[in-house]
């Protein structure tokens, strides 16, 4: 390893990166071909390869975001992104089959013991598409379709063509755009009628290439009454050179349905993570994102929910860890369109050695839509003083009869904290590691429980050698 | 004939100063393991000041002096460090720690003070009996930290960590405010206990504790000195008749 790589790498842990072995990879840099190249590789009907075309062509015209952290945005070579890298020329149901190299990977982060432990079923995408897929037989037998998206769009061909891009159209921003035009891999999920998978399922994304573009589509739908959780991780190796991690998740939750979508993402600190999550609740439905964001250079993602239906129901409960060369842009968007819906959004963000946590959350209530209810808390920690924290709230709200309540707070480890937790035997990085852990608590605890320790082992690495 | 007890702590002439204003002022005071220690004095006199001091609280400032533990000089030592060689502070405002629930803390600190991570069983056992002696009910454990406690609740919990952490020097800095009787009772025979067998500095405005903790020493403290050091009678003088008395003497 470089000595260059090592600086960026720091206390990363899961910067290790196998050597490459792409049966087909693509050369760097973005056309109208390269987008029809990826159709037709991927043998896709010809309605997908006309919604690439119109959204690569919609990206390219498509301006960058004024707002958010413009410097960085602007520093994304798009021409110097391979687009397209596929490593294993199949999808495979045991790990057995799957390339060494690639299992191993998989192996150390730990894939296969959870889902033996604890899955439902397990996607592992390397690189632009997945390397092994797995259901449970019980819900494979209740009905329950999960697949990586290219077979999923293979398979069910006419459920994808009447959800796709529904919940977040291609025009929708610049990286939605990007997104929809080179899109590879992701999942698609569908749970039947009054059906509740009690394991949650799982997709890994891991990018290992240099330069890498990632760009998976998820599609959730989750029919009348029935009620899934869906968990997704991700890890890069850690290099000099940017990664580009652009994905699209739409999730539909219909009458009385339940989704839950939990995130842990700790990208290595090259990867920009521009990310689109949108979801449809309908009549009582509910929608909860649970997402931690730890890892990336930049993250851009503000989880949405369109309240659509009466006595629908929207839970987000964010947490931001701002390190050093990190900005963390994230929030929620909630939009209550019908009657009598209710939301809670709970964001906290924590801001070290000139990491930056901004809150950008959007909050709008439709003058026909009476009797909803919010409720916004927004924590920073900041913790020395050349870190930074800011919140932008929006709230658009047209009808009177909503009960709104905000609260937000700024607060710093105090003194007298350490010194208590120090005087109890606590080193000041231990001290600093439980403090941090508490304040990410409600989050920490709506994880399964692996992730959660996982998490809190991963928060007291990242405290340590940090005081001084 | 009696054997001298093993000297814990040391000060000798210490000045203290916080933000640049002086508040301890020439103390000094010797505590030997077993012997059960009193600081009176009024509101600001500086005796807080003097336990966190000890502890190592990096806000308190030594101007002159040095302390003890041991025999080894304290400036050595960090705080955490104090903690594990055998020191306990029970804080008279002990700190809030959001979202850290009280089980999971005092098995990180045990595991910290000891050394080594405590074994499950015999670590619930122990912790069971603790919270059985003090009275407190198990869904403390699920709370956290000191958050939305009571005084008294508070207090009970320094109590606890006391009696897990089994150490050789306690400070204990207004652990009686704030208690009902039943609850004085309850904390007075933890400290007998811990006190068997260390050095115990307790802080303390009222005889009632005194009733049920016999102290070996009492010591007046003015305005950042001690000027008068008893017995037990000492206290009962003092309660009787404030510190007024006192002033002519510093
Ligand atoms: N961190 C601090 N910053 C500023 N002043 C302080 C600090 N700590 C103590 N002091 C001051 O030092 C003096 C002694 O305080 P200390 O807390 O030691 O008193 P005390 O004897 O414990 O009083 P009490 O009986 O009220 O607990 C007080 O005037 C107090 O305001
Ligand atoms: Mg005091």
């Amino acid at each position: 390893m470089t000595d260059e790589a090592q600086d960026v790498i720091g206390d990363y842990r899961y910067g290790f990166h196998d050597p490459e072995n792409s049966t087909i990879r693509f050369d760097q840099g973005l056309s109208e071909q390269v987008v029809r190249d990826i159709s037709e590789l991927k043998n896709e009907p010809q309605w997908m390869t006309d919604i690439r075309v119109k959204a690569y062509r919609h990206f390219v015209e498509r301006v960058m975001p004024e707002w958010g952290n413009c410097d960085l945005l602007n520093m994304i070579d798009f021409e110097s992104i391979t687009y397209f890298l596929r490593s294993s020329n199949k999808t495979e149901k045991s790990w057995d089959d799957v390339p060494d190299d690639i299992k191993n990977t998989f192996n150390r982060l730990g894939i296969p013991e959870a889902e033996q432990k604890w899955l439902g079923g397990v996607t592992a995408q390397y690189e632009s598409e997945a390397v092994y897929h797995s259901i449970r037989e019980d819900l494979e037998e209740q009905g329950v379709i999960f697949l990586d998206m290219d077979s999923g769009l293979k398979q069910f061909p006419e459920i994808i063509k009447k959800y796709f891009g529904t919940v977040i159209p291609y025009s929708d921003n610049k990286f939605s755009a990007l997104n929809t035009a080179v899109w590879s891999g992701g999942s698609f999920l569908y749970i039947p009628k009054g059906i509740s998978v009690e394991m949650p399922v799982q997709a890994y994304f891991r990018i290992n290439a240099k330069n890498m573009g990632q760009f998976e589509r998820t599609l959730i739908i989750a029919d009348e009454g029935s009620s899934v959780h869906y968990v997704e991780g991700c890890t890069a190796p850690s290099y000099s050179t940017d990664s580009l991690h652009s994905a699209v998740v739409e999730l539909i939750a219909m009458e009385g349905a339940k989704i839950r979508y939990s995130t842990v993402q700790n990208w290595s600190s090259n990867v920009y993570n521009l990310v689109t999550k949108r979801a449809v609740a309908h009549k009582n439905a509910t929608i909860e994102w649970v997402d931690g964001n730890i890892g990336s250079k930049l993250t851009m993602k503000y989880p949405s929910v369109l309240l659509k239906g009466e006595g629908a129901h929207a839970e987000v409960i964010s947490v931001a860890y701002a390190g050093e060369g990190q900005h963390q842009d994230t929030g929620a968007k909630v939009h209550h369109l019908a009657s009598n819906t209710t939301s809670n959004i709970i964001s906290k963000s924590i801001s070290k050695k000139g990491g930056r946590s901004s809150y950008r959350g959007l909050l709008q209530v439709t003058p026909k839509s009476s009797g909803c209810r919010s409720k916004i808390v927004c924590d920073a920690l900041i913790l020395d003083e050349n870190s930074r924290s800011d919140t932008y709230p929006t709230m658009e709200i047209g009808n009177s009869t909503a009960d709104l309540e905000h609260e937000a707070s700024v607060s710093k480890v105090s003194s007298d904290q350490l010194f208590y937790l120090m005087s109890r035997g606590f080193t000041e990085e231990a001290a600093m590691g439980l403090i941090v852990n508490g304040f990410f608590e409600p989050f920490t605890r709506e994880l399964p429980m692996e992730y959660a320790l996982e998490l809190n082992k991963l928060l007291e690495l990242e405290m340590e050698g940090s005081i001084g | 004939m009696r054997e001298v007890a093993e000297e814990i702590l040391r000060i000798e002439n210490l000045h203290v100063s916080v933000e640049g204003t002086a508040i301890l002022k020439g103390v000094n005071l010797t505590i030997h393991r077993g012997e059960i220690h009193v600081i009176m004095g009024r509101n600001g006199a500086g005796k807080s000041t003097l336990a966190n001091v000890v502890m190592g609280h990096p806000a308190y400032v030594i101007t002159e002096g040095s302390i003890f533990y041991k025999g080894q000089p304290l400036e050595e030592l960090a705080v955490f460090e104090r903690a594990r060689a055998g020191m306990f502070l029970s804080f008279q405002y002990p700190a809030v720690i959001p979202g850290v629930q009280v089980g999971t803390f005092l098995k990180k600190s045990v595991t910290s003070v000891r050394d080594e991570a405590p074994k499950g069983r015999a670590f619930r056992k122990e912790l069971t009996a603790a919270m059985e002696q003090l009275s407190m009910d198990k869904s403390f454990l699920s709370r956290y930290v000191n958050d939305g406690f009571s005084g008294g609740e508070k207090k009970r919990l320094e109590i606890l960590q006391m009696l897990l952490l089994k150490p050789h020097l306690a400070l204990l800095d207004e652990t009686d405010s704030g208690l009902d009787i039943d609850a004085l009772r309850i904390v007075a025979k933890g400290i007998n206990e811990v006190a068997v067998d260390s050095a115990c500095l307790i802080i303390t405005h009222y005889q009632r504790l005194l009733d049920l903790v016999k102290p070996d020493y009492v010591h007046a403290m003015i305005n950042g000195a001690i000027v008068q050091t008893g017995g037990p009678e000492l206290a009962l003088k003092l309660e009787d008749r404030g510190y007024d008395w006192l002033d002519v003497t510093a």
